[in-house]
């Protein structure tokens, strides 16, 4: 199914036609899809749907097989220095927060600044110190990621993330590796995200988010795109059998 | 125990020269085996072939035949290391760092980067999948990712193998003393020559010298891996 209803010309992120396959598995079939500028857009569908698989080709940690993904109008590089420069623009905050382990929170923050956008070392401190602020783990600044809660290192990862100035954030499942207590912090840093008008692509089962702060809810089954809405259309009248399924199973408790 | 006390200067130059074979082919095998893993596990095919290819064809040949090569092979191809020539007098005797010392260096290092290559490249496995792939996203580019994120935390895995490697060394060395270096095997076994009727004090006291090196840079291994196990 194509859905591309308000396909205008500030399109951040662009997928067409795109097409993947894990051996004989057809994990993205023909997907279309466009997010704009300041758009959030929830992926939301089954396990195994290829939700997480859509999210990674964007920056390439995932390669596609068929079909076309622009940023910004510039096609995703091949390999190389193009591709890392590609992925400097692009955050990306994992399920597993990938924090490096050997370095502290304010390194972790810093690596990309200093290293990538070649930022003097007090610039990219300063810069970090006021994102841990701002996400709420400033005073951690100088602990190892092993000494931070879970919820304190994926609100660590998202600064990191965000100290390289992307055009447009990545969320893979974000606070599905949480315990309870610890989603609504994340969230909450995330809704913040939104509504100073981040492009966000988020995979995640959080409803109670999707509600809140998306513009648009993609719901995926599959391989493919089986629906494309606005969250209060999906979640009161989803139109697929398979969405009102799958909603049926999630929100019966 | 007369025979060793005797002979203390040229024991003393002796594991002198050990113990340079040990630190300049240690360091060296350490970055060329860091080199090979990191072409082994990187991004472009042929250098992944070629690691693969030197890893196995150096680790399965013998270290004497490797050091043949370099001391008497190499040099029949006109490939001689004669422009090393360094003698340094000391009151004990001269420490000699000449064409055959270069020729039992570089193959030692040859030799023991292989091991070296094989240890990071476990090191480098032990590192979740995820700290690549966060070191990606960032835009770091593959010599950065390693640079940065991967191999720091892959040595502190590594630092147990790896010092089992650099101990084999220091005992590797005793094999350059076969074809040509003074170092304290070479010493020991014209010791032995020259005192038949000490063969055992000799041996028990190399033996002891011995056990003390290793000793010592097993303490240091061990204290690394603590002092990093923390961080």
């Amino acid at each position: 199914m194509t859905v591309r209803e308000e396909s205008g010309n500030d399109a951040l992120v662009r997928m067409a036609g795109v097409q993947k396959w894990f051996g004989d598995l057809h994990v993205l079939q023909d997907i279309d899809l466009e997010v704009a500028r300041g758009e959030v857009v929830v992926v939301i569908g089954p396990s195994g749907s290829g939700k997480s698989t859509l999210c990674r080709t964007i920056n390439r940690l995932e390669t596609i097989d068929k079909g076309e993904i622009t940023i910004d109008g510039a096609p995703l590089p091949e390999e190389g220095k193009a591709l890392a420069a590609h992925r400097a623009d692009v955050g990306m905050v994992f399920q597993s927060f990938n924090l490096f382990a050997h370095k502290t929170i304010l390194e972790n923050v810093t690596l990309g600044p200093i290293k990538v956008r070649r930022k003097s070392k007090a610039d990219a401190e300063k810069r970090a110190q006021e994102l841990l602020d701002r996400v709420g783990v400033g005073h951690q600044a100088n602990k190892y990621p092993a000494q931070l809660s879970g919820g304190q290192q994926q609100r660590v990862a998202i600064a990191r993330a965000l100290a390289m100035d992307p055009k447009v954030m990545l969320f893979d499942e974000p606070t599905s590796a949480l315990d309870p207590e610890m989603i609504k912090e994340v969230l909450d840093v995330m809704v913040d995200l939104a509504e100073r008008g981040m492009t966000m692509i988020v995979v995640t089962h959080e409803m109670g988010f999707a509600r809140t702060a998306a513009n648009h809810v993609i719901f995926m089954a599959d391989g493919q795109i089986v629906e494309k809405s606005d969250p209060e259309t999906f979640f009161t009248n989803p139109q697929s059998d398979r969405a009102k399924d799958f909603l049926g199973k999630i929100l019966k408790h | 125990m007369d025979v060793v006390w005797e002979n203390r200067e040229a024991i003393l130059i002796g594991f002198t020269h050990t113990i340079l074979l040990f630190v300049i082919a240690g360091i060296g095998s350490l970055l060329l085996g860091t080199l090979l893993a990191a072409m082994r596990v990187g991004p472009i095919g042929v250098l992944r072939v070629a690691a693969v290819i030197y890893v196995s064809l150096v680790r399965n040949t013998p270290l004497l035949m490797i050091l043949l090569l370099f001391r008497f092979g190499l040099p029949k191809v006109d490939i001689k290391f004669s422009f090393v020539d360094v003698v340094i007098p000391t009151t004990a005797g001269d420490i000699r760092l000449n064409n055959i010392f270069t020729a039992c260096v570089l193959g030692l290092t040859v030799y023991t980067a292989a091991f070296v290559a094989e240890a990071i490249r476990s090191g480098i496995n032990a590192v979740p999948l995820g700290q690549a792939e966060a070191a990606r996203a960032i835009g770091l580019p593959f010599g950065g990712v390693m640079r940065e994120v991967i191999l720091p935390q892959a040595f502190r895995a590594t630092v147990p193998p790896l010092a089992s490697v650099q101990i084999a060394l220091i005992k590797n060395t005793t094999v350059a003393g076969a074809v040509g270096v003074v170092e304290a095997f070479n010493v020991m076994r014209s010791m032995t020559n020259n005192y038949a009727g000490s063969r055992i004090e000799i041996f028990i006291a190399f033996a002891i010298i011995f056990v003390f090196l290793v000793e010592i840079y097993s303490f240091a291994a061990h204290r690394l891996e603590r002092r990093w196990r923390i961080a």
